[in-house]
């Protein structure tokens, strides 16, 4: 049985250790909000949140999480600026791997509130979008730094 | 995808605005909150299929065309809510079930989206039942006030009589209901429109940033299993023998069953089930293309392109001028396999009963998959439901002509008699099928003594996406797959002589439209050519291409306002340099300027993208503006690193680490520019992926003097390009 905090309330699961998390949370948990891309930690659409960084679920043991903070893309505000931030930039297109670019974004901004070019360029290039919204991320993540108010448009 | 079938204007009315009053299939797609509500809502007033008016004055607009990130759900019922003159802030959206209403309004009798033609399809008619709708609302208010309908109006979802009398549609939408359909609703004019061409917030953006979007990955039911198949490593490969045992032995993994495409091992969940699938210890039958490879394919394709082809276009004389020429101009290009690579591999849900089959997936093709499914199960069509759920990315993919994913999901569901999703991992995805062809072309011209095209011969060499399917006879005519040429067939530079014909080869390799089809590969050879021969008659190939286009204002249009906005001509750092391509694809005209520079490596940096596109009357500028924003990144991936190559029969690449994607730190800086127009409709969807290709290349060759005929555009090419230049 391996134990770990989710979204802010404590879960008990009991699976081979071995799961990743994304199937854990996926397949047995039902929150399907965090998607299957490619199982090697090379997309980011599986990113969640472990103790506050931002980690590829598909290629993170479900024993790694024993005793941790687990957040997924269910466990971020409605009100979050980032995600005002990308419905006020209309990022989303098939929006399959925005939950993803979302997680990665909120970590950047824990770290970082104001973030450079470059800094979005390291934090958001694990995360691909095949709709080809780079430039919209970009634009929402400095909407997001700068309150809502409109940001560096890039 | 081509248009198909053509109806006529009459039988498109009639079958397409007026299908019979009321008509409602519940068909619930969780959409978030919006939709959740709009379902809940008593539904009293569906003057046609695409329009249910609530009580609660909701409007739940079904839409036949699957959202796959085009924006659909957001622009299709814009055009109803137009006419309709309802508050936007009221309309939710349903997927539509597959039924005869719901066939696309031009191509033919089946349900799909592709071709760009939603917009372009479904103007008419959306508006009509928009329009209609209206009407029927303000017939119910006058009535109610006995006044004449002509002295009332209708605004924001209430209709306004005389004396400032108001009636909200919620409230009349019961007596609506009891009147007769207009046959000819009158529409907007112009002037009169309050929602098209406004910059409206996509419907579908909440459910999919807060995770609530279903997409078909994501289709649970209780006691359903999920599968992975093993299927051959060569395509039209069998399975000799296999032996189960391992894999029955990992926990959660339930059966192990052979289906026709190949071994599947169902499990309570995906993990367990693509543990036991590498467990599996399968022979396979590999069939007869177990030796193609690439590069044998490749040889083959040149040697077949010196030879006359199936003529596609044949004006003048080309083959004659260009023997008389002293000094044609000549050159090889060739494009690789292409995978689509949706960031949603493909999946699909099926649960089948002895008299009944449920489906859930993305699909593009609802009809085609429909009864595919329906064959293999040993059903009629209409015991089968398709369920359309929200698309991962489709780009041609879920539109398969073969219906492939699919029907290997019926085939596991009959073989394990209970609820069952197949789930293709992403190498699955990349090595089981379905690729933009490759292409060779042979391309040669001769100019005119003033360095213009006099004669111009093209010839291409590539599989046809068409012949074998079930389109085979309505598009292949004499030979010609029209997939395979169009963009080069149909040039609008003035050439006198032109000749572009087409070897179409056979190979086993499974091959499918891939966003902007032909011309994802046609503009790269023709819009790289004409670089090539406006260089070697020394001049701009910006004014060389503007002086060939004198009678097509459209496309000289955002020729100059792609030029301008990128200020074609102005200088550039050193080692930096810009290109320029035009391309007219699905309606639509579309001109790039790309500013390109090659890193450390050779690898192609592109930092700048202008982009103009006219697609006639504009329904939502933001849609457009993604959509070209998307195209460019979509063709760059292909420029910069896409291939699909075989070795042995084998597909040599799996996962993003062998087929990369554009990623934020390559992605570059896009503008576009819409020009304004009330022409026709065209599509978005596709001609923002053409001219990039060739875009980039020709700013590679104007910031180091290589031109690179191949795609992708590898340090490896670049920096043997350069040894030559």
């Amino acid at each position: 049985m391996i134990t770990f905090s989710l979204n802010g309330k404590k879960q008990s699961v009991d699976l081979s250790p071995d799961t990743p998390l994304l199937w854990v949370l996926r397949d047995h948990l039902h929150l399907t909000g965090t998607k299957f891309g490619c199982g090697e930690g090379l997309c980011g659409a599986c990113t969640v949140h472990i103790d506050g960084r931002a980690e590829r679920s598909c290629i993170t043991p479900l024993s790694e999480v024993q005793g941790k903070k687990v957040t997924t893309i269910e466990g971020i505000a409605e009100n979050h600026p980032v995600k005002k931030a990308w419905l006020a930039d209309e990022v989303s297109q098939c929006g399959y791997c925005q939950p993803g670019q979302i997680m990665s974004a909120v970590a950047l901004m824990k770290q970082k509130p104001h973030p450079t070019d470059a800094d979005i360029d390291g934090a958001m290039s694990g995360n691909l979008c095949r709709c080809g919204t780079y430039g919209r991320i970009r634009r929402a993540i400095h909407t997001a730094a700068t309150g809502g108010k409109g940001g560096k448009r890039s | 995808m081509s248009e198909i079938i053509k109806v006529s204007r009459r039988d498109f009315i009639k079958t397409g605005l007026l299908v019979g009053g009321g008509l409602v299939l519940a068909c619930h797609i969780p959409l978030g909150g919006r939709a959740a509500a709009a379902t809940a809502a008593t539904t009293t007033f569906a003057p046609n299929a695409f329009l249910r008016i609530g009580t609660d004055g909701s409007v739940t607009v079904i839409v036949n065309k699957s959202e796959m990130g085009q924006g659909v759900y957001t622009s299709l019922p814009m055009l109803i809510a137009e006419e309709l003159a309802c508050d936007w802030n009221k309309v939710r959206v349903e997927a539509a079930p597959v039924a005869p209403e719901y066939n696309h309004a031009q191509y033919g009798p089946f349900m799909v989206t592709g071709g760009s033609s939603s917009v372009r399809s479904e103007w008419d008619r959306l508006s009509r039942a928009g329009a209609a709708a209206r009407e029927m609302l303000v017939a119910a208010a006058a009535k109610g006030w006995k006044v004449e309908p002509a002295t009332c109006r209708a605004e924001n979802g209430v209709v306004i009589g005389p004396g400032g009398k108001r009636s909200g549609y919620g409230s009349l939408a019961a007596r609506a209901a009891k009147l007769p359909v207009p046959q000819e609703p009158k529409l907007k004019g112009l002037k009169q429109r309050r929602l098209l061409g406004k910059a409206i917030h996509r419907l579908d953006s909440p459910a999919k940033i807060n995770g609530t979007a279903t997409f078909g990955i994501d289709v649970h039911t209780s006691g359903m299993l999920t599968a992975v198949i093993a299927r051959p490593p060569v395509f039209g490969g069998t399975v000799k023998s296999f032996d189960p045992q391992k894999a029955l032995a990992v926990p959660g993994v339930k059966q192990v069953v052979a289906v026709p495409a190949g071994v599947a091992v169902v499990a309570d969940g995906f993990w367990p089930a693509q543990k036991g699938r590498e467990l599996l210890e399968i022979t396979w039958d590999e069939g007869q293309w177990a030796q193609i490879s690439t590069p044998a394919m490749r040889e083959e394709y040149s040697r077949l392109s010196a030879m006359p082809g199936l003529a596609a276009r044949h004006d003048g004389d080309a083959p004659t001028e260009l023997a008389k020429a002293a000094h044609p101009l000549q050159a090889e290009y060739e494009v690789p396999y292409l995978a689509h690579a949706t960031m949603e591999p493909l999946n699909c849900f099926v649960d089948l009963k002895k008299d009944s089959c449920l489906i859930r997936t993305g699909s593009q093709f609802q009809t085609v998959d429909r009864n595919a499914a329906a064959r293999e199960a040993g059903l009629k069509p209409e015991q089968v439901t398709l369920e359309t759920t929200f698309l991962g990315g489709g780009f041609g993919r879920r539109a398969c002509t073969g219906s492939d994913f699919v029907i290997e999901a019926v085939q596991v569901a009959k073989a394990v008699g209970k609820p069952v999703k197949v789930i293709r991992s992403r190498e699955d995805d990349t090595r089981a099928g379905y690729y933009r062809p490759m292409w060779y072309d042979r391309i040669a011209a001769c100019l005119d003594d003033k360095g213009y095209p006099l004669a111009w011969r093209h010839t291409i060499v590539g599989q046809s996406i068409i012949a074998g399917t079930l389109f085979e006879s309505a598009m292949v005519k004499g030979g010609i797959d029209h997939t395979s040429v169009e963009g080069a067939s149909e040039i609008s530079y003035t050439i006198p002589n032109l000749l572009v014909d087409l070897h179409t080869t056979t190979n086993g390799v499974p091959v499918l439209w891939w966003r902007s089809v032909g011309h994802s590969h046609n503009a790269f050879v023709v819009e790289s050519f004409l670089d090539e021969l406006a260089h070697s008659a020394g001049l701009d190939p910006y004014q060389y291409r503007r002086s060939l286009l004198a009678n097509h204002p459209r496309h000289l249009a955002v020729l100059q306002m792609a030029a301008e906005k990128a200020n074609w001509g102005a200088k550039l750092p050193a080692g930096t340099g810009r290109g320029i391509a035009l391309h007219e694809s699905f309606g639509s005209f579309v001109a790039q300027v790309a500013e390109v520079s090659l890193d450390a490596s050779g690898q192609v940096q592109v930092h700048r993208v202008v982009c103009a596109i006219d697609c006639g009357r504009i329904v939502n500028p933001d849609t457009i503006a993604a959509q070209m924003e998307s195209g460019i990144v979509f063709g760059l991936s292909a420029a910069l690193y896409g291939a699909i190559t075989l070795k042995n029969g084998r597909v040599e690449q799996g996962n993003f680490d062998t087929y990369p994607l554009v990623r934020m730190q390559a992605a570059p800086r896009v503008e576009v520019h819409i020009i304004p127009s009330d022409e026709p409709p065209g599509g978005v969807g596709e001609p923002g992926v053409p001219p990039i290709a060739p875009a980039v290349a020709n700013a590679l060759f104007a910031a180091t003097g290589a031109r690179v005929r191949s795609l992708p555009l590898t340090p490896e090419k670049v920096t043997a390009a350069r040894g030559t230049a």
